[in-house]
């Protein structure tokens, strides 16, 4: 694991000497001076976005010393005793340091004031079990309680596999509680990030007021190589990016990722801080 | 105990099973189908419209598999598109305007994986469903007839009650499917259906559903009629109720609570 892997939750970056680490850019093939990538939100200078931890976006994108964490004691337990999940659980604990695959909390965007959730890449590619299912909701009904809008950045693969059915159910649930929180007049912003798919993708992603993504994020439902199976076609070039789903009517706007807390404090302001009228 | 929830699957996906018009057919009387999202098309994977439980108006979605290799074809294999839940999602807002109760019948492997699926949003329109039908004021009763297949099956099952066939199974991913990807080895779908919790035992003993449906004399005037009366009760009792929705919401409100642990290790 390299060190950008690693990083989150240290502070601005270091001067450094000639001999810096580098980490190679997918779409431009350069070799990126680590350095230059923190200083500019991993956001290669050809524009390609790197992923980037959920502690280092919260740090990117809330005032300083403003997030107030939720529900950070929630976890799975293995509820299906999945064989190998517990093992593949602590393994993702240690080397993620999270303890699930969202971080929840509240935050001042820009001064405005909101509910925000992250989810994590790191921790099992953000897919979504009961934990997960629990925070999402607990975090939209923390909201209706205190009259917040909310404010989330996804990343999924979708559903976790390990929980079975109650991984499915919390796709009802998280949908229930937007709903509720939509009902009471109240702001919700998704920011799609690479990638968000499946189970998240058919609900909160795509339940929130404003749609967001970030530039050739992959946004999609089925994954590509199962659709590739299934139709036996080749898949259009750009299918289930960012750009593509923009493109089909599904997301309001591609905010890169250097604009995008001045973008949503905008946006909060706009609705008075959230809570319509 | 790992071959008996992949023998389910196999029953579930079995092409002699009643599909869901067989359902509607023999359940309701007077059934008036209705067609189209009115946004893009009409999808014969999902079968939608009005009839009498017994007398009382009500409206009537099913996934159609389809029994011949013809009839397949043409309903997709029972993988609807997103027209599919537009559709859906459309008869309910009809049904709670008019004060219909809503009865679903789903048998799919899943929301169809296409092109022009991700195209027309699938995930978008799933999540719609999710969405809209945790505040419908109408009673709304599910049965998971053959196969559940994970977020295409879901999309119509935010019900008050959701029952299953003895032999239906419902799931968040195949077992082919979650064995490949989690073992690299389709050949473990055995031992991913008995991990999963597929079976219609195991979706009780989690709070997933409320009744398992006997196979008793399937497909005979005896099995509908069974069900019918079952349906009749219960849409009966629900409408009674005055705080249907916040019974829906609490319904799945405390699915996989119980599975979180709350306190720091």
């Amino acid at each position: 694991m390299n060190q950008l892997e690693e990083g989150g939750r240290s502070s601005a970056p270091v001067q450094r000497d000639a001999g810096e680490p580098e980490k190679k850019c997918p779409n431009c093939r350069k070799e990126i001076p680590l350095s230059r990538l923190w200083a500019n939100d991993l956001v290669c200078p050809c524009g390609y976005h790197f992923r980037m931890k959920a502690r280092q976006r919260i740090q990117m994108i809330a005032d300083r010393g403003s997030f107030r964490e939720l529900f950070s004691s929630m976890a799975s337990d293995n509820p299906l005793n999945f064989p190998g999940y517990r093992e593949k659980i602590e393994t993702v604990r240690a080397a993620s340091g999270e303890r699930e695959a969202v971080v929840c909390g509240t935050a001042a965007i820009g001064k405005q004031k909101c509910c925000l959730f992250v989810m994590e890449s790191y921790f099992m590619m953000g897919s979504m079990g009961s934990a997960v299912g629990e925070k999402i909701t607990s975090l939209f009904e923390y909201a209706v309680q205190f009259r917040l809008p909310v404010v989330g950045f996804t990343v999924s693969g979708g559903a976790r596999m390990q929980e079975g059915l109650l991984s499915l159910m919390q796709m009802a649930k998280t949908s229930a509680a937007v709903k509720r929180h939509s009902d009471a007049g109240l702001l919700y912003v998704a920011v799609l990030t690479d990638p968000t798919t499946g189970g998240v993708t058919a609900s909160f992603a795509m339940e929130a007021d404003i749609i967001l993504a970030e530039p050739g994020a992959t946004v999609g439902f089925a994954g590509a190589r199962v659709i590739e199976q299934t139709t036996k076609k080749a898949l259009p070039e750009g299918f289930q990016t960012a750009e593509f789903v923009l493109e089909h009517g599904f997301v309001d706007s591609i905010v890169p990722r250097p604009g995008q807390k001045k973008y949503l404090a905008e946006i909060l302001k706009l609705h008075n801080g959230g809570t319509a009228g | 105990m790992s071959e008996e929830a992949y023998k389910r699957v196999r029953t579930a996906r079995n092409n002699d099973r009643p599909t869901g018009q067989d359902y509607i057919r023999n359940i309701f009387k007077g059934f008036i189908e209705f067609h189209g999202d009115r946004r893009y098309a009409d999808d014969p994977a999902v079968i939608g419209g009005i009839a009498r439980l017994d007398g009382t108006p009500v409206t009537v979605i099913a996934i159609e598999k389809g029994h011949t290799a013809k009839e397949r074809t043409f309903r997709n294999f029972g993988a609807p598109n997103p027209e599919g839940y537009r559709k859906a999602l459309r008869l309910m807002e009809q049904a709670e305007k008019f004060g219909r109760p809503v009865i679903c019948f789903i048998d799919t492997s899943g929301a169809f994986c296409g092109i022009g699926a991700e195209e027309r949003g699938q995930g978008q329109a799933i999540a719609e469903n999710l969405m809209r039908m945790s505040t419908l004021c109408v009673p709304v009763i599910s049965i998971l007839i053959g196969e559940g297949g994970s977020g295409g099956a879901l999309a119509l099952a935010v019900a008050d009650r959701v029952w299953m066939l003895r032999n239906a199974v419902y799931s968040v991913i195949s077992p082919e499917g979650c064995a490949s990807i989690l073992w690299k080895d389709p050949e473990k779908a055995e031992t991913a259906a008995a991990s999963l919790k597929l079976t219609a035992e195991d979706a009780l003993s989690l709070g997933v559903i409320e009744r398992i449906l006997s196979e008793k004399e399937i497909g005979t005037n005896a099995f509908y009629d069974r069900i019918r009366g079952l349906l009749k009760e219960e849409t009966d009792a629900l409408a009674q109720d005055a705080d249907l929705v916040g019974k829906r919401y609490e319904r799945f409100r405390k699915i996989g609570a119980g599975a979180v642990m709350k306190e720091t290790i």
